[in-house]
């Protein structure tokens, strides 16, 4: 197995743990950084994908897909953190269970 | 006439603009925002015109050609959705005028930002369904997702909320496996563009595992069942101009695209098997959402489970089209589903926030007495009801009745009996809101003057829904030029 093919399933494999995580787990915050981790999954393999092995630049189409996607990511990260921290404050004020959904 | 290119480009940077603009003077946001609606539902007009006219519209960004540049493409099929965002945009948007009074308690200050996430969820939806890029594409969900998801926070109740906070993560969730897949796509074909993919497209596992990663993706975002858990407690609990435009746009935001990849990018690899498929998972949706809606106690939920249902018509279309014969009428089927579940829903959904305002609840069997007092929403849920059943001359009709001639004509029999189970169900749960609200009281409980504003754009909507059969020909002129429907060559503009 060439170092290509372990970049691509460790990335694969990011995926899909981050995923699993989001739909098991009812830690909202860890569901949040589950999101971030399977991202950073795909991000692996659209590097990986970049590498040529002959040529002597990588391409730069699939690093321009992860820079923009870096960007939706953080955008998004916030957006969700932002909401938790308003379901928290909702819950609480309604004294029912704090950090988890329902 | 604008040239088309700047059709395009404006019918994405206007609201963007825009959206900017309602966002830094609160005070101007209803006025810029009702301006900019009517100018999108005049560019989306004028675009239709020229598209009828001539051939689908590609405009390649900067003068870039693929696969490096991005490109906007218009054809009868992207034209279709943009005029419905326009037209179901402008009446929500008056409706939300008259129903976000300021200092609301229900609502509280931020009804302020329903104006910019408004017209950023147009821009996004717009350069949705304009892009020809799969990465664009990418980019333009992740806008729909964040915009959709916080106007639904819009509302302060916990219960929004919460529901908000499940709608992104699983939103998040879709768009990954729908990147992933569109990585795998990029590693073999070494292109973007949806036209050179489906040119080089090859039976291999790599692109199967594709096309399942990003249908997933957008199954999730369609709430296609099974994975529509997430949509009944959004759409139900969001402020009612919200709602109206989730189920009516945002749903076939993601459906749209499932028929792009279906029906001609991924076209020469799709098997019947996989079809089928896509067809059973539609069915399970006509229904489980048309019994849990006749379950559900209150109307927003009722609309809300309608909604599943309907969009498991629009699945149908995928198996029904893999027959050579079968294949127009069964994605014209699915678009005019598409577009008078669009009015219709809207419509509906605006009654239900009327309902809310003047009775303070929206229980079914508490209903009774709406049609006394107020007879011209009553009409609006019958009208909007009448599109769902799929009663003539509504667009519902048509579209089931396309469906059921391309089921004929494939010999695809058992979706006849989906087709009709689920029109039987749904007669069922219109009835039941229908009949409770038609009942006639001695002492009239509503004692709330209603603003007409409230009451005109859900009308229109309706009747547009109701008698959209009859407006069928202009609309399969634009379908006919549709690279989905008849695989017409991509033209290149001048840049």
């Amino acid at each position: 197995m060439s170092a290509e093919h372990l970049y691509l399933l460790t990335g694969m494999a990011l995926f899909v743990m981050g995923g699993v995580y989001v739909v098991s787990n009812p830690q909202l915050l860890g569901k949040i950084l589950a999101i971030n981790v399977a991202g950073s999954g795909v991000f692996m393999v659209l590097i990986t994908i970049a590498y040529r092995a002959r040529a002597e630049y990588p391409d730069p189409v699939p690093q321009a897909m992860v820079l923009t996607g870096i960007v939706v990511a953080v955008s998004a990260t916030a957006v969700a953190l932002a909401l938790a921290v308003r379901v928290r404050n909702a819950s609480s004020d309604n004294d029912t269970d704090k950090t988890t959904e329902e | 006439m604008l040239a088309a290119e700047y059709i395009l480009v404006l019918l994405i940077v206007l609201p963007l603009t825009a959206a900017v603009v309602a966002f830094l003077w609160p005070r101007y946001a209803a006025p810029v925002a009702l301006v900019s609606a009517a100018a999108m539902l005049l560019l989306s007009a004028n675009l239709a015109l020229l598209i009828t006219a001539t051939e689908p519209i590609r405009y390649n960004l900067g003068g870039w050609q693929a696969p490096l540049g991005i490109a906007l493409y218009a054809d009868g099929l992207a034209v279709l959705m943009v005029s419905m965002t326009a037209i179901v945009g402008i009446a929500v948007a008056a409706y939300a005028r008259a129903y976000f009074q300021p200092g609301d308690s229900a609502t509280g200050s931020r009804v302020a930002l329903f104006w910019p996430l408004w017209l950023l969820l147009t821009a996004g939806l717009n350069a949705l369904f304009l892009s020809i890029d799969a990465f664009n594409i990418y980019v333009t969900l992740e806008l729909v997702g964040l915009s959709a998801v916080a106007l639904v926070a819009i509302a302060q109740k916990p219960e929004a909320l919460r529901a908000a906070m499940r709608y992104l993560l699983v939103s998040l969730l879709g768009s990954l496996a729908y990147m992933l897949g569109v990585a795998l796509l990029y590693a073999q074909y070494a292109t973007l563009d949806l036209e050179m993919l489906h040119l080089s497209m090859n039976a291999t596992p790599a692109t199967w595992t594709a096309l399942v990663l990003m249908s997933s993706g957008l199954m999730l975002k369609a709430a296609l069942f099974p994975l529509h858990f997430w949509l009944p407690p959004a759409h139900s609990s969001a402020p009612a101009p919200v709602s109206a435009l989730l189920s009516a746009l945002v749903v076939k935001a993601a459906f749209y695209l499932v028929l792009r990849l279906w029906l001609h990018v991924f076209e020469e690899i799709v098997t019947v098997n996989a079809a089928q498929l896509m067809g059973m998972l539609g069915a399970g949706a006509i229904l489980w959402g048309s019994l849990q809606a006749l379950r559900a106690e209150r109307f927003k939920l009722l609309v809300a489970y309608s909604t599943v249902a309907q969009i498991g018509y629009l699945f149908l279309a995928i198996p029904l089209a893999q027959t050579e014969g079968a294949s127009l009428a069964a994605a014209s089927a699915a678009v005019y589903l598409a577009l008078s579940h669009a009015f219709a829903k809207a419509a509906m959904f605006t009654t239900a926030g009327t309902v809310l305002h003047v009775a303070g609840h929206d229980r079914i069997r508490d209903m009774a007495g709406i049609s006394q007092s107020y007879p011209l929403t009553a009409f609006t849920m019958g009208l909007a009801g009448m599109a769902l059943i799929g009663l003539p001359p509504s667009g519902g009709f048509m579209g089931k009745w396309l469906m059921l001639n391309a089921a004929f004509v494939s010999g695809q029999w058992w979706w006849v009996v989906v087709l009709l189970v689920g029109s039987l169900l749904a007669a069922a749960y219109v009835f039941r809101v229908i009949s409770h609200a038609f009942t006639h009281l001695e002492q009239i409980p509503y004692q709330i003057k209603l603003d007409w504003k409230l009451e005109w754009p859900g009308l229109l909507l309706a009747l547009l829904a109701a008698l959209l059969s009859i407006l069928a020909l202009p609309l399969f002129d634009a379908l006919n030029i549709s690279t989905v429907l008849s695989g017409t060559p991509l033209t290149e503009s001048k840049p």
